[in-house]
């Protein structure tokens, strides 16, 4: 740049690239440094819990950084009902319970998206604040009327009861996150597609179905995940036979009482997380763009 | 209506064309036909939430007003319950404990009721240094994040991963890295009991929430970072500007709604915190959180726990309100305004 404009400058050129090269080169090596010092930071403990899984139980505390004394009865241990685990059947209970939750907040809230990205109408505002207001309820505040109504109900126990106040997140949530999604979509397509001579539902069906597919695929992402994380409400509201994995792990019982069996529930956290981190993984971009939907302008 | 321009092309030609006085009668029929529709779509999702969260919470209220029917521990007779004002109400605020005699007395020392306030601080002290602490951080990730370089997918990569893990999970990994013979304290060879007195189970508690939650924060920003023009900054850069004024002059004012939404979601979630002191210390040595204490509270006495529970929300709902009113927050506003200028 200097150069092109007078040849006097251009004299000293040379050293003045080289600085700004390696003014460059620094900058992007802290760059480097930086990062790694995230991923780093990020990845270690979830490292160290992958680690520590793979571990005979005698050496629990052993600090080799990498995978030593390598067994597979953690996972064994894990799933054994021995000792009073019921992992297994917490699997179980956990993927029903956000399976269904998912599914019943994505039927009920793709319609209201639509209506809330698309069409102009009166009090849209309020259903909004409304639903933003209906995320921002702690969960203690639905567990303590809730557990006495289930208990009026005999429901305490059932699936319901977990199912039904872990839709009062998921379903703003994934309005939250699907109104962004639609509002971006180019729903002229949709206009062109029937002055092109389709019908309304064959517009619906061929051209807004396909473009809305990805968004809503995301937000089911995202609505399963923090199902499948939720633990205030099955902590309080489950009892041993509908027990959510995220409970199950907080409350995992060791042969010895006052020893925490720390390896076998490094285990079970790993096999509840890695199938999340997949899936995290594969659909990185999607998931970023779906949690930060609504957060910009 | 079939004769008409269909309804969603009507209402935005209708908005944009002149208002001619034939156009105004499509635009009148199309916005009502909009808002039958509108309100057919919406009328679901208004139904499912007044069952799972306004049947709930208005029970709640209610029986915060009640009194506890049941056993009376002293006379053993038996005590109907009722409406019982705002007694369950003082009994947090104002520290009032009733006896079993019927006498009020200031709650005892180690009772629940006692811990109402020491709750509270704890509640918000998580609260600030959590999101505080998660905000700095979150910003110097996403600047990071921002940046083009070679590897930069790993690194968004990697940053999902703590945030991917169930917060249950999160507990019991840092509950054994800060175990005594753990790994935390043979790296500092320190001999400190992390969640057996109160300052390093805090300090624990919040490592843990930081760890966890400050990806998700970093994504909110980066997100905020990505709408900033290249351009600005590199005039900025002809111009000679330092790169702090840059940061100080151009990122934090371009950034700031997003960065401030992201404080506010933030907020409101570390209002709430239960999974982590619950599960690293099960709320003992003063990391009792508000959350915490409802649900001891709720096998002890049910509508006080109601009186608690709302206590809790309405708490929530104020610095919600202080956050938008005070602080510009527009929450509502970014999530309905239909998007400017040039969309993806």
């Amino acid at each position: 740049m200097t150069t092109a404009t007078t040849p006097r400058v251009g004299g000293a050129d040379p050293r003045a690239k080289a600085g700004a090269i390696n003014r460059k080169r620094w900058g992007s090596a802290r760059t480097y440094i930086s990062a790694a010092l995230i991923v780093i930071w990020c990845l270690l403990p979830a490292y160290w819990m992958v680690v520590t899984s793979f571990r005979q139980v005698g050496f629990t505390y052993d600090t080799t950084p990498f995978f030593s004394h390598v067994t597979l009865d953690n996972y064994v241990t894990a799933f054994s009902t021995n000792l009073g685990n019921h992992f297994g059947r917490a699997l179980v209970n956990s993927l029903i319970i956000s399976t269904v939750t998912t599914v019943v907040a994505l039927a009920v809230g793709v319609s209201a998206s639509y209506a809330l990205a698309r069409l102009e109408f009166r009090g849209k505002f309020v259903v909004m604040g409304f639903i933003l207001a209906a995320s921002m309820f702690p969960g203690v505040a639905l567990v303590t009327p809730l557990f006495q109504l289930f208990t009026n109900l005999n429901w305490i126990g059932t699936y319901q009861a977990l199912i039904i106040p872990d839709i009062s997140f998921v379903l703003p949530l994934s309005i939250y996150i699907l109104v962004s999604f639609f509002r971006e979509m180019p729903w002229e397509l949709e206009e062109s597609a029937r002055i092109d001579g389709c019908t309304k539902s064959q517009a619906f069906r061929k051209i807004i179905m396909p473009l809305a597919a990805p968004g809503i695929f995301t937000t089911a992402i995202l609505a399963f995940i923090s199902a499948w994380n939720e633990f205030l409400i099955a902590s309080q509201l489950s009892t041993d036979r509908t027990q959510t994995v995220t409970v199950a792990i907080a409350s995992f019982t060791g042969s010895q009482p006052h020893q925490e069996p720390y390896t076998a529930v490094m285990a079970a956290g790993t096999i509840v997380t890695i199938p999340l981190v997949i899936l995290v993984l594969i659909f990185q971009r999607q998931i970023v763009a779906g949690l930060t939907a609504g957060a910009v302008k | 209506m079939s004769a008409e321009p269909p309804t969603g092309a009507g209402e935005t030609f209708a908005q944009t064309g002149s208002p001619q006085a034939p156009m105004k009668r499509p635009r009148a029929r199309a916005a009502s036909s909009q808002a039958g529709w509108a309100s057919m779509l919406v009328a679901p999702t208004l139904i499912v939430l007044m069952i799972v969260i306004v049947y709930p919470i208005t029970t709640a209220v209610y029986q915060s007003f009640q009194k506890d029917a049941g056993l009376d521990k002293a006379t053993g007779m038996f005590v109907a319950g009722g409406f019982a004002g705002l007694s369950n109400y003082k009994h947090w605020l104002l520290q009032q404990c009733t006896t079993a005699g019927g006498v009020t007395v200031p709650c005892p020392p180690g009772s629940l009721g006692s811990q109402f306030w020491s709750s509270v601080g704890t509640t918000f002290f998580f609260t600030i240094v959590t999101v505080a602490l998660e905000t700095v951080i979150g910003f110097g990730m996403a600047v990071i994040m921002a940046r083009a370089f070679r590897g930069r997918g790993l690194l968004r990569a990697s940053v999902l991963v703590p945030w991917a893990i169930p917060t249950a999970v999160t507990a019991k990994l840092w509950f054994f890295i800060f175990a005594f013979a753990g790994i935390v304290n043979k790296i500092f060879g320190t001999t400190i009991l992390w969640t057996g007195s109160e300052w390093p189970a805090r300090w624990g508690i919040i490592v843990a929430d930081v760890w966890k939650t400050t990806p998700f924060m970093a994504l909110l920003i980066l997100a905020g970072l990505q709408i900033i023009p290249a351009e600005v900054y590199e005039a900025a850069k002809v111009d000679g500007v330092t790169a702090w004024q840059r940061l100080r002059h151009i990122t934090l004012p371009l950034v700031r709604p997003a960065l401030m939404v992201a404080i506010l979601f933030r907020t409101l979630d570390a209002l709430r915190m239960f999974d982590l002191p619950w599960i690293m210390t099960g709320g003992a040595n003063n990391t009792t959180t508000m959350s915490i204490l409802v649900v001891q509270q709720i096998r002890e006495g049910f509508n006080s726990a109601a009186a608690l529970s709302t206590i809790t929300f309405v708490t929530i709902f104020l610095v919600a309100f202080i956050f938008v009113r005070f602080l510009g927050v527009n929450a509502v506003e970014s999530a309905t305004s239909i998007k400017k200028g040039k969309g993806k």
